[in-house]
């Protein structure tokens, strides 16, 4: 069999003291030194991103690499882009790779449009020549000819992502790495993008693209496989595998013990135990009925007093798509001091969710930054069509939207 | 996005590797235009939005040239050499100045890319090594002032002005030994931010800029003098222009000091360099 990419017992490991301090001074290696002597660091400074991985990649197969925060995705892409060095296992590729982690990568905001197109281009790994014959191609891809010699730093946001997405758009490389670019840009662009994706994959190019997004999954690749706290769980048809790792909701509903082996991103200091969504009358349950009040209750169990920290709650699909995210911080709220032990955390929402399956997104972070602890997926609930009295229905048998604003109607009775 | 640009056949294996690696310069040739571009970027950002742009490369030396002529020349009356004293600090700061300036910009190079480093593969070297070409496109105009001050002054040079160009290749060598430790080590220990300045100073002060290397006693002193490769650099690029007893002792110390810095340098980068994106 000829594959693309060979990937056996693949592991990376952090030292978490790495990962989470912005950068060590000499007085802390110094210092550490001496540390080191003493057995004890051992167990809970250490993190297996990746454990243990293995998969094949035919030639022309476009694999999706899906999984929630903090599974091992970023990691498993860092090293086949080799950014970083796996700890152990090995991974072989045969043919020019080409690793997508960002857009833009390199892009100075002092320099023109066209600059800019040469240096990332030549940043991702074209050769000059090559990027000579495209560039005509890039500008009209990226709909930004009026503005080519104009420093980028003046560009819109927009415009921006557009041509760093048509630089990233035209390499030709025999395996490509794309993590979530796709994820920019509005609609429109967005749409062009995976049209794009879609195009280069069926040139018989071996494609691993990772993301959030069950759709464009769906739409892209032909085999995926579910990676969840560095290991891989599943392995299969794309539509196989995005329903194992919808199934894997950390909880299933109305209350959840969240577990220690969860896929967690975060220095620790914090960790999330539980969660629960409660309606009206303040039992848990994991079904709303059209329009009514919920409150979520979170526990976090903390390692140490923690002042200046912020709570986020993220609602999202199913299938992994954004709907609301909110802060205690929000409209200039007060961060929260969390005490050593048990914090609990309530939130009352009052939103009219459209009906369809959703999940709860948990995190925790300093205000300064620093995320104590972000679990996706920590809750799952429903949300019905029909109101508690059942006397107020959403019509259209299929939902499009999310949300249902609270409106007033003017208009001929 | 990056391109290995490997054979067809050969497969490329990643896996942990243990302890020295080979310094495998060949990848820079691979990936030159890169290093193109990124000089040329460097050279391009410095100057944006300055009004003086490119002439502030000329204002620097100029001005404190005139300074030293003033304090060291007119009143404290310093020995140069029987050189016209505004000639002969200027012919120092010139190779001075590409030393420092390339130093300085190489030994932060790494952690003010750190967003490349984070996501796009390609040899690490060619972050400092842009670095230290970039100043050289700085002393290539600056030279042009040191021209109109030949002329001025009437001084011709002699068939010694053919080292010159070793003399500028020394001094870039030295500046790439001493910020490839640097940026290697400033990716793990910021402490270098604090020290790179210093150390700038400390060897200006050990460099004959302002005085000459008559005034440095000789013996042990002499020699420990010399480790400093700049004194050799100047003390070359002095007799390439003026010509004199050529600095032979100063020039083999400066050689061997640039080589065993670049050499360890580049060997400590290479082992560093894979956990770069981890740890900036």
């Amino acid at each position: 069999m000829t594959y693309a990419i060979h990937v056996e017992g693949l592991g990376k490991r952090y030292r978490l003291g790495h990962r989470t301090e912005p950068y060590r001074t000499l007085r802390d290696e110094i210092a550490g030194r001496f540390k080191r002597r003493r057995p004890k660091e051992a167990k809970d400074d250490i993190l297996w991103a990746l454990r243990d991985l293995s998969f094949d990649v035919k030639e022309g197969e476009v694999l999706g690499v899906i999984g929630a925060n903090g599974a091992g995705k970023s990691t498993l892409l860092k090293v086949l882009s080799r950014l970083t060095e796996p700890t152990e296992g090995r991974a072989i590729l045969r043919g020019r790779v080409g690793s997508l982690l960002e857009v833009g990568t390199g892009f100075h905001p002092e320099l023109t449009g066209r600059e800019n197109i040469y240096l990332n281009g030549a940043m991702l790994g074209m050769r000059k020549a090559q990027i000579d014959r495209k560039f005509d191609e890039i500008v009209a891809f990226a709909e930004t000819e009026r503005f080519l010699d104009t420093p980028v730093k003046r560009y819109s946001s927009g415009m921006y992502v557009r041509l760093a997405f048509a630089v990233a758009a035209h390499l030709e490389p025999e395996i490509l790495v794309v993590d979530e670019v796709l994820a920019v840009g509005d609609a429109d662009f967005q749409r062009k993008c995976l049209g794009r994706m879609g195009s280069v994959a069926r040139e018989g190019r071996t494609v691993l693209f990772v993301s959030h997004n069950m759709g464009a999954v769906k739409s892209l690749c032909t085999r995926a496989i579910v990676l969840r706290g560095g290991k891989l769980v599943a392995d299969g048809t794309t539509d196989q595998a995005v329903a194992a790792y919808l199934g894997s909701g950390t909880a299933s509903g109305a209350e959840g013990e969240i577990p220690d082996d969860v896929s967690r991103l975060g220095n620790g200091d914090a960790l999330l135990r539980r969660v629960e969504l409660r309606g009206p009358d303040g039992q848990p349950t994991d079904q709303l009925f059209l329009g009514q009040p919920f409150t979520v209750m979170a526990w976090f169990q903390a390692r140490k007093g923690i002042d200046e920290v912020m709570v986020e709650i993220g609602i999202s699909t199913i299938e992994g798509e954004r709907v609301a995210t909110v802060f205690n911080t929000d409209r200039l709220g007060e961060p929260y001091c969390l005490q050593e032990g048990l914090n609990q955390i309530s939130c009352s929402f009052e939103v009219d969710l459209l009906p369809r399956d959703y999940v709860l997104d948990i995190s925790v972070h300093r205000v300064s930054g620093a995320t104590l602890d972000w679990v996706e997926r920590a809750l799952r609930f429903s949300a019905l069509n029909v109101a508690a009295d059942s006397g107020d229905h959403y019509r259209p048998a299929q939902v499009r939207g999310f949300v249902r604003p609270r409106t007033n109607w003017g208009g001929p009775r | 996005m990056t391109s290995t640009y490997s054979a067809e056949d050969a497969p490329l294996i990643i896996q942990r590797s243990e302890g020295w690696a080979a310094l495998q310069l060949g990848d820079l040739w691979h990936y030159r235009e890169l290093l193109f571009f990124l000089t040329w970027r460097d050279v391009k950002v410095r100057y944006k939005q300055s009004i003086l742009g490119l002439s502030w490369v000329v204002i620097q030396p100029v001005v404190v040239m005139i300074i030293f002529s003033l304090i060291f020349g007119q009143f404290a009356h310093l020995p140069s050499n029987g050189i016209p004293y505004p000639i002969f600090t200027f012919a120092a700061l010139l190779p001075w100045l590409l030393f420092s300036g390339s130093l300085s910009r190489a030994g932060s190079s790494l952690v003010q890319n750190s967003s490349l480093i984070t996501k796009v593969y390609f040899p690490r070297l060619l972050v400092p090594l842009a670095a230290v070409l970039a100043g050289l496109v700085d002393f290539a105009v600056s030279l042009s002032v040191l021209l109109v001050l030949m002329i001025g002054y009437r001084i011709t040079p002699g068939w010694q002005l053919l080292a010159l160009p070793a003399a500028t290749l020394l001094a870039t060598l030295a500046a790439l030994g001493f910020g490839v430790w640097l940026s290697a080590l400033n990716v793990q220990f910021r402490d270098v931010q604090f020290v790179l300045p210093w150390f700038v100073q400390v060897l200006f002060f050990l460099s004959p800029i302002a005085y000459s290397t008559q005034l440095i006693p000789g013996g042990r002193a002499q020699l420990l003098y010399a480790l400093n490769p700049m004194v050799g650099v100047i003390e070359m690029f002095r007799w390439s222009l003026f010509g004199g007893a050529p600095p032979n002792q100063f020039l083999v110390a400066a050689i061997v000091v640039t080589v065993v810095v670049l050499v360890t340098g580049l060997f400590y980068f290479r082992r560093m360099e894979r956990t770069f994106a981890d740890v900036v």
